[in-house]
């Protein structure tokens, strides 16, 4: 089943030319007008008036295996990127255990493989346990089989200046990237929501746009001492993107993430007190909206990461202050960012491959992800119907988590298939069946 | 109107509606038979995740002088100090029939996720919610300005507003439910609020409030003032920096003698001087301000019943009309500009 060869017929590639791909034993076969005649016991698929994309990779996502199964399982999570048009994920190391080890990270590595619906490619832990106090074995887990590349304490801040040097220094070793949660956290004590004019009215705790910015001013300067790479996960102010237009200006490597909810929501919505706007970093301003777009569009800003949280019914079903922070985001992205990007005519087609696919995988150097749709590339393609319109309704979702702020909305664009490694994860907008991996 | 939660979203005729009502109730509490029989057989709870015995039992007298059974609901000893949900809480409270439910949280916006979430189907009243809203004190606070404005006008209070008072609202506004819930009614009833503290005590964005600011208790006094309401300020907060001592806060923001004899120099003869409760006396307040002819400390404590008497009522009887404007923000922010 594995490597059966469909023709993708009549697909526009990247949104621009029409042609037909046939897709045979995992990769791209064949790219042109007409392969009918050359497509011999090909499944057919008619993608006329579909967008085809490179499948999309997520820098971003909490699979919450092991530990909080409660939550999400890989499977359940990685069934979710498939049906979101993702073909790699890269799992955050805040599971229980920390996936701080090389054990923890070829475990989640395995699962992944097992289910067979996305890579799933671990995020190692900078610190023991995210405590902040001692390096993980971050040689261990890129020596690993999951072959660990980013690491991140996401969920809290590496606030230690001395601590992020050092790790920014010692992953040079082996070509990784430190991707930062740039939250200052004396700062940011108990904070419930950005501080500001909404925050004020409602007496919930402020977290200042100041916390993040701080964090990724110095953190820039860092990187650019010690010579390494950096990457800001969730950047969610207006004053963040001109921190790294900054930095950028001036040779640092660094690269930025924006997710979908800081894109198309705005701290107003907290009004209602429904904790499922309860976001960390916090929905920000409607002036902070327009500036992540602006930087996505414009190349500041690197890539869409979702930072899906998915989260039990229980965690949210409570006073704001008492709940859990995150949104799931898997399969609601693609039709956010074509919703604020696309529709707002600030990207096209292209782009969008280029900030959930290109770039991404070439962060998390991910090979065979993120790659042209071109004769003799992995066949790791999506298919978008972008005429699509569709009401988003939580618990017809594949994700354990009904923790989406986009419940209720009618969002654009609809993922119709999901080819990995040359198989049909995702079929006529449903799941269709895993890819088995050969034998290591 | 089905609930009762902040006083941002009360209408002008609804918050007038029930200060016209409390003055009715008021005089239920000077006869020597002190209940009315208007909510015979219905339940009210008073649901208290926090201690506040002075406003409990504000409620309770409220509840009881209208003849409604009362249920007293601690948090602490109770299963809900056990770890159960607010949810839970609630629908145990919904399964006894609960008529009205008066919640006091210490979680910001715990009372309007309760009466919106669909967990219940009583009328909800803030009794305080974390650092957000405390509708009836406010009330309770125009109550007491309302009837002082009216004598000094000679106009009846009855469907009065506070068009053209100077009112300073003076100290910890950041932790304050009580500012937060004067400053929006205040305006709603045309005084003109200036809210004095140290500029750590103000919450960022308190510039789009509608009010004026000042750092400075004595250029504030020098501009005018129709009543001085001086907020609890509780001494921790110099552990975090809020302000470096006691002694220094006092002396810049506290209402001391020397500010109580600036009045009569100032010749603000009717100006009034009120508090909350509980106060630190010496520190926000001079015991001689406290116990001054001016103090309208205990008028307050009087009015809160009348007051929330006059919600409860309103409430329950359906004696409210709807003109309640929605505190939930639109479902989605599009926008492509």
């Amino acid at each position: 089943m594995n490597h059966a060869s469909y023709l993708i017929r009549s697909a526009s590639l990247l949104g621009t030319t029409t042609a037909d791909v046939l897709v045979r034993d995992g990769v791209i076969a064949a790219v042109g007008e007409n392969l009918g005649e050359s497509a011999e016991g090909a499944t057919v698929i008619d993608a006329a008036g579909l967008v085809a994309l490179p499948g999309m990779v997520d820098l971003h996502t909490h699979l919450r295996e092991p530990g909080r199964e409660d939550a999400e399982t890989v499977e359940t999570g990685t069934r979710a990127a498939a049906l979101g048009g993702f073909t790699a994920v890269h799992a955050m190391a805040n599971s229980s255990p920390v996936a701080d080890t090389a054990g923890v990270v070829e475990q989640v590595y395995q699962l992944g493989r097992e289910s067979g619906w996305v890579d799933v490619r671990p995020v190692g832990a900078v610190t023991v346990g995210l405590a902040g106090e001692q390096l993980a074995e971050l040689g261990a887990m890129a020596d690993s089989r999951a072959r660990v590349r980013v690491f991140s304490d996401d969920g809290i801040c590496v606030s230690d200046p001395v601590m992020m040097r050092r790790a920014l220094e010692y992953v040079k070793a082996f070509d990784g990237v430190i991707a930062q949660h740039a939250q200052e956290p004396r700062l940011t004590a108990g904070a419930q929501m950005n501080e500001g004019r909404v925050s004020a009215v409602l007496g919930l705790a402020g977290w200042p746009a100041v916390a993040e910015e701080s964090i990724i001013a110095r953190d820039v300067l860092l990187a650019q001492h010690v010579g390494s790479r950096l990457h800001v996960c969730h950047v969610s102010t207006a004053g963040s993107v001109e921190i790294i237009r900054w930095a950028k200006e001036r040779g640092i490597n660094v690269t930025a993430e924006v997710t979908p909810h800081h894109l198309l929501l705005t701290e107003e919505l907290v009004r209602s007190w429904n904790p499922v706007y309860k976001v960390n970093p916090p929905l920000r301003a409607d002036a902070d909206v327009h500036a992540l777009r602006a930087a996505l569009a414009d190349g500041t800003i690197d890539i869409v990461g979702t930072d899906h949280a998915p989260h039990p019914r229980e965690a949210k079903e409570c006073e704001w202050a008492s709940a859990a922070m995150g949104m799931t985001g898997l399969e609601t992205a693609l039709s956010v960012v074509q919703e604020t990007m696309i529709e707002s005519g600030l990207m096209t087609w292209a782009d969008f491959a280029r900030v959930t696919s290109t770039a991404p995988a070439a962060i998390g150097r991910l090979s065979g992800q993120g790659r042209p749709l071109e004769v003799g590339e992995p066949a790791n393609i999506v298919l978008v119907d972008p005429a699509a319109r569709w009401n988003v309704d939580p618990s017809a979702m594949a994700t354990k988590g009904r923790n989406s702020p986009f419940a209720g909305m009618e969002l654009p664009g609809r993922v119709v298939a999901t080819f990995f490694h040359g198989h049909p994860t995702v079929l006529g907008g449903k799941l269709n069946s895993p890819y088995v991996h050969g034998a290591i | 109107m089905r609930h009762l939660l902040d006083t941002e979203s009360l209408s002008r005729a609804n918050a007038i509606a029930i200060l016209d009502t409390a003055r009715e109730m008021s005089a239920v509490g000077e006869r020597e038979v002190k209940k009315l029989p208007a909510l015979r057989g219905r339940t009210v709870v008073n649901l208290f995740f926090e201690d506040s015995t002075r406003t409990r039992i504000s409620f309770e007298a409220a509840a009881k002088r209208l003849s409604a059974d009362v249920i007293n609901f601690s948090a602490k000893g109770s299963s809900v100090s056990k770890g159960e949900s607010l949810k839970d809480t609630a629908q145990t409270l919904e399964a006894m029939s609960a008529d009205a439910v008066v919640i006091r949280h210490w979680a910001s916006g715990a009372p309007a996720r309760l009466a919106t979430s669909g967990w219940i189907d009583a009328a909800v009243i803030n009794a305080g919610d974390g650092t957000h809203a405390h509708p009836t004190q406010a009330l309770l606070d125009a109550f007491t300005m309302r009837a002082h404005w009216s004598r000094l006008s000679g106009v009846p209070s009855v469907g009065g507003d506070l068009s053209g008072m100077r009112v300073l609202i003076v100290g910890d506004v950041l932790h304050s439910r009580v500012a937060r819930s004067n400053v929006w009614l205040l305006r709603t009833l045309g005084a003109r609020v200036t809210l004095v503290a140290p500029p750590t005590l103000l919450p960022v964005g308190v510039e789009h409030w509608p009010c004026g600011v000042s750092y400075d208790l004595d250029a504030a006094l020098e501009a005018g003032a129709d009543a001085i309401m001086m907020l609890r300020v509780q001494a921790e907060r110099m552990k975090a920096s809020f302000f470096p001592s006691t002694r220094e806060y006092a002396r810049r923001w506290g209402f001391d003698d020397a500010r109580l004899a600036r009045l009569d120099a100032l010749k603000l003869a009717e100006t009034i001087i009120m508090h909350p409760g509980p106060m630190n006396r010496g520190l926000e307040i001079s015991s001689a301000a406290a116990d001054s002819p001016r103090s309208t400390v205990l008028d307050q404590v009087r009015n809160g019943v009348s007051v929330r008497m006059a919600a409860l009522y309103l409430l329950l009887s359906g004696g409210m009309p709807a003109a309640h404007a929605p505190t939930s923000a639109p479902p989605a922010a599009k926008d492509h500009s």
